[in-house]
This record gives C-alpha cells, structure tokens and sequence, in this order.
C-alpha cells in the first residue's frame, strides 16, 4: 500500500519527491518522510495488524514502501518480556524489556531499518546495496543482500577488530577496509554516495532506513494489550532510535490505533561517548561532538545526526537523559543477564544502567509501566565482559571432588 | 561543475574570523552558505562548495589548517 506523500526537510518544510535522497537542496536539512495519515486512518486497524505477518511487516501501512514484496521478512515481533525479577531489584512495579537480541537474522535493531531500507531500495531500482559501519549495521546489511541475491559493499575502518570483519565475511559482501580511521571512512562513504548510483542504506536511503525504527514503538503498544508506557528508556548513537520512536506512538494516536501518549522519553549513553546527553543535562538545545572512547562501541557516534530531534523528542515528552561509566555499563549487562537471563551487547548495558539511575532519582517510579530498549546481542561484544564474568568450578573427575566443591548432599544442591 | 555540502564548526576562538571569505579567495571554489547558527561561544555552518574535485579538496584542507572542524554534511554516517 502506498501512503508515502513525499519527502519533507525537519528544517525547511520543502518536499521532495520519494525517491533516494536524504539532504534539503534548499537549506542542506535532512528530510524524512511524509504520509497520508488521512488513507492510513481510514484502512488501518487494530484487527487487521494482529491478522498480518509476525514480522515488522504488520505495520507496512505506516512504513515507508509500496509493497507487497518486502525482503527481510522476518525481522521484528521480537519477545516483549515482563521482567519480574528485575523490576524487583530496582523496586518498579511493571518493568518490560523489548528483546532485540533475538530480533532475525542478525540479532540487533538494526535488523528492522535495514529490512526497510533493502526493500525501499529495492523498489526504488538499485541492484547495490552499501553502508559504513563497524558492527551491527554491516552484520546486518550483509545478511540481507545475501537473502535478497543484492550486490553489497561494506566500508569499515582498517583497525577494525577481526572477529568483528569475520561476521561480516561470512555473507560474502564486498568488504572494503579503508586505510584510515573512523573519520576518514566516514568522510569517503559521504562521497561515494554522492558520485555512485549506490542504496546507502544509512546516507541516501536514510530517510527511509530510519522509518524502520518506529515498529519498535509499534510493538510495544500492540504487546502492551495497546497501551503506551508510562515510561521508556533508549540507548541514543545517533539519536535516530529515540526521535523515530516518539514519532512511532504519536503515529499511533494520529491513525486511531490508540487515544493518547503520555509516553516520557528518556535516552540513554556511555559517558565515553555522550554529546547528547550531556548536552541535556547542561540545558543545552546543540550538543558538542566527542571523540568516542567507551567500550559501548555501537553507540560510539561522537558527532551524531540526529542529536538535535533527540534532545527536542525527549524534552517535549518532559523525559530525562543520562549516562553511565564503562564499568557500570559491565553491571548492566551482568544484571539483565542474572535477573532475566538476556545476554545483551554493550548498548544494553547503558540502558540498564541509565535506567538503574533514572529509578534511584525518582524520575521512574514505582507504578509507572516502564519498557527498556535492549538493541543488540550479547554474542557479539562478549570482549566487554570476558573478565568480569568470574571462571568455572575446576574439579577431579570425582563424587567427592564434585560435592565438596558444591557442599551438597544426595537430595539437595548448593552453591560454591 | 562538482559541489560537495559540509557542515563545518568553528572553535570559540575563530567565530570572529572571516575564514570563508578567505577560503574563497585562496583556493578556486565558490562558497556557499545554506544554513549557520554563530553564538558567542559556538558556531556552525551548512557549506557548499563548487569547483574542480581536487579544488575543493584543496579548500577542506585548507578550513582545516585555519582551525576549522569538517564533516560531511551527513555528520557521522559509520554506524
């Protein structure tokens, strides 16, 4: 179904056509798209989203794409989990985490924007698919060309860890390690997309790609029995996560899906890499770019896009924002994975952490309904953990080695 | 005629200076400015440049040298 009216620059209000551009040739704004709210109203339901795909794809009337081919099919409907045993711990009444660490195929968020973007840009004509990134984003962009028989170019720095090329490797894309740092890469990509006739899926495509976020506000509502939280916690890179969040619940209430959002919005960073954040809590509405230096390596953007939109989603929730040290963001992932048994990356580490702290200031409260954000995979940042995780039991292949060490009886058990 | 957008910042201590105004003369581009915000402490620009590829790269290392930071217009597209 086509609702897409068009592209609109965030600055200016000048449209464009949907086709691949990202920048406002008026005044250099980065656009977003517009939608025909009016026709989603009138043929979107309740019943008909719970009748869709268990997939992001539930919600394609409010994504931007014609339809009715979508690759990434399977990408979203991740577990929204009552978490019980944490909420204890912090002392919250109804505590939910939202899963992505299981989200399909490459176990990170980036999975949903991704499968928006690869079939945006498959509409759009483009047989090559490309993107920039030191992670997720590449995981993810590789695996789906693969699925979808695309071309697809991976930049990446040249000191790139090996563990980290090797999951991208495995689907066979065109790897490129650029000589050079994080900076350099960053500026050679700008550049390509603007010679190449190429889908970036996070420069050209943008637009699009991001769009893909706001089934993460989606599910939460309808796995809420279509309620909105009281309360939401985000870990912010470039803060794209966050706005289109905020823009996903608002969607909701303008289409009739629900009456109203009382959401408050409150972002969270490594104190390694903070700009927005910190910029929140001088009172700041610009933020100061940072030279990253935190284990929280996908939240690492030390000059972020969308900055400014986070700062401004958040205050007009009235939500809050903080940030936490690399050794809390270790508590954050060993208590997610003790109290609820989800191994989170490092990202979900500063959500627990900054959540941690927003209940400790009284900005969460007991009753208020509270969704975390958990956006990507233990798996693929285990290097964080690896020495604060303790060694195993080292026993004689014996009984009495065994139950020595253990202190247990024939009918019970306990612990070393 | 190649163009390339950037957005640039300037150090507190060269908010005075009329940096594009001399990028302009020194190397052959022609400065255009889309979008600014100069406060007393901080300043950014929306920058289009238009001239020969290597001209403008000329120009970037240029606003470079005199202090200036410059990104793409994208800021950070490595995710």
């Amino acid at each position: 179904m086509a609702t897409m009216k068009a592209l609109v620059c965030r600055e200016c209000g000048k449209e464009y056509p949907t086709k691949a551009i990202h920048v406002c040739e008026m005044c250099f704004g980065p656009l977003e798209v517009k939608y025909n709210y009016e026709e989603i109203k009138r043929s979107i339901s309740r019943k008909k989203i719970q009748d869709g795909p268990d997939s992001i794809w539930r919600y394609a009337d409010l994504l931007p794409v014609q339809g009715p081919t979508y690759l990434g099919p399977h990408a979203g409907m991740t577990p929204l989990v009552r978490a019980k045993n944490l909420g204890a711990f912090l002392g919250l009444d109804e505590l939910y985490i939202k899963n992505d660490t299981v989200n399909h195929p490459t176990l990170s968020f980036k999975d949903r924007v991704v499968a928006v973007a690869i079939t945006r840009a498959r509409e759009l004509g483009f047989e090559t698919i490309a993107c920039a990134s030191t992670g997720n984003l590449a995981n993810s962009v590789a695996a789906h060309a693969a699925a979808a028989g695309m071309r697809a170019y991976v930049f990446i720095p040249g000191d790139l860890e090996a563990a980290k090329v090797l999951g991208n490797l495995i689907y066979k894309p065109n790897v490129v390690e650029v000589e050079g740092n994080y900076d350099d890469v960053n500026r050679l990509c700008s550049e390509i997309a603007g010679e190449h006739g190429w889908a970036f899926v996070n420069i050209n495509i943008r637009p699009y790609y991001a769009e893909g976020s706001k089934t993460l506000a989606y599910e939460t509502v309808e796995q809420l029995g279509w309620r909105t939280p009281d309360q939401v916690v985000i870990p912010m890179a470039s803060g794209s996560l966050l706005t289109k969040i905020w823009k996903g619940l608002h969607e909701m209430k303008t289409v009739g899906l629900i009456d109203d959002v009382k959401t408050k919005i409150n972002g969270a960073q490594a104190e390694g890499c903070s700009p927005i954040s910190t910029a929140f809590k001088s009172g700041r509405d610009f933020f100061k770019p940072v030279k990253p230096k935190t284990i929280a390596k996908s939240l690492a953007i030390g000059n972020p896009a969308d900055g400014y939109y986070a700062l401004k989603a958040t205050a007009e929730s009235k939500g809050s924002m903080d940030m936490v040290s690399d050794d809390e963001v270790v508590e954050g992932i060993k208590l997610l994975a003790q109290t609820e048994g989800i191994f989170a990356e490092t990202a979900g580490g500063v959500t627990i952490g900054v959540l941690q702290k927003l209940v400790k200031q009284g900005t969460i409260k007991k009753s208020d309904v509270t969704v975390a954000y958990i956006t990507g995979n233990g798996l693929k940042t285990q290097e964080a953990v690896i020495d604060a995780v303790g060694r195993p039991h080292r026993i004689q292949p014996s009984l009495v080695s065994f139950e020595q060490t253990f202190k247990v009886g024939k009918h019970g058990g306990g612990d070393a | 005629m190649p163009n390339m957008k950037f957005h640039i910042r300037f150090p507190e201590d060269k908010i005075k200076e009329p940096i594009i105004y001399q990028i302009g003369h020194e190397f052959k581009v022609v400065t255009n400015v889309r979008r600014a915000d100069v406060r007393e402490t901080t300043g950014w620009m929306d920058l289009e440049l238009t001239g020969d590829s290597t001209e403008i790269e000329r120009a970037v290392a240029g606003l470079r040298k005199k202090g200036v930071i410059v990104d793409p217009i994208e800021l950070n597209v490595v995710e």
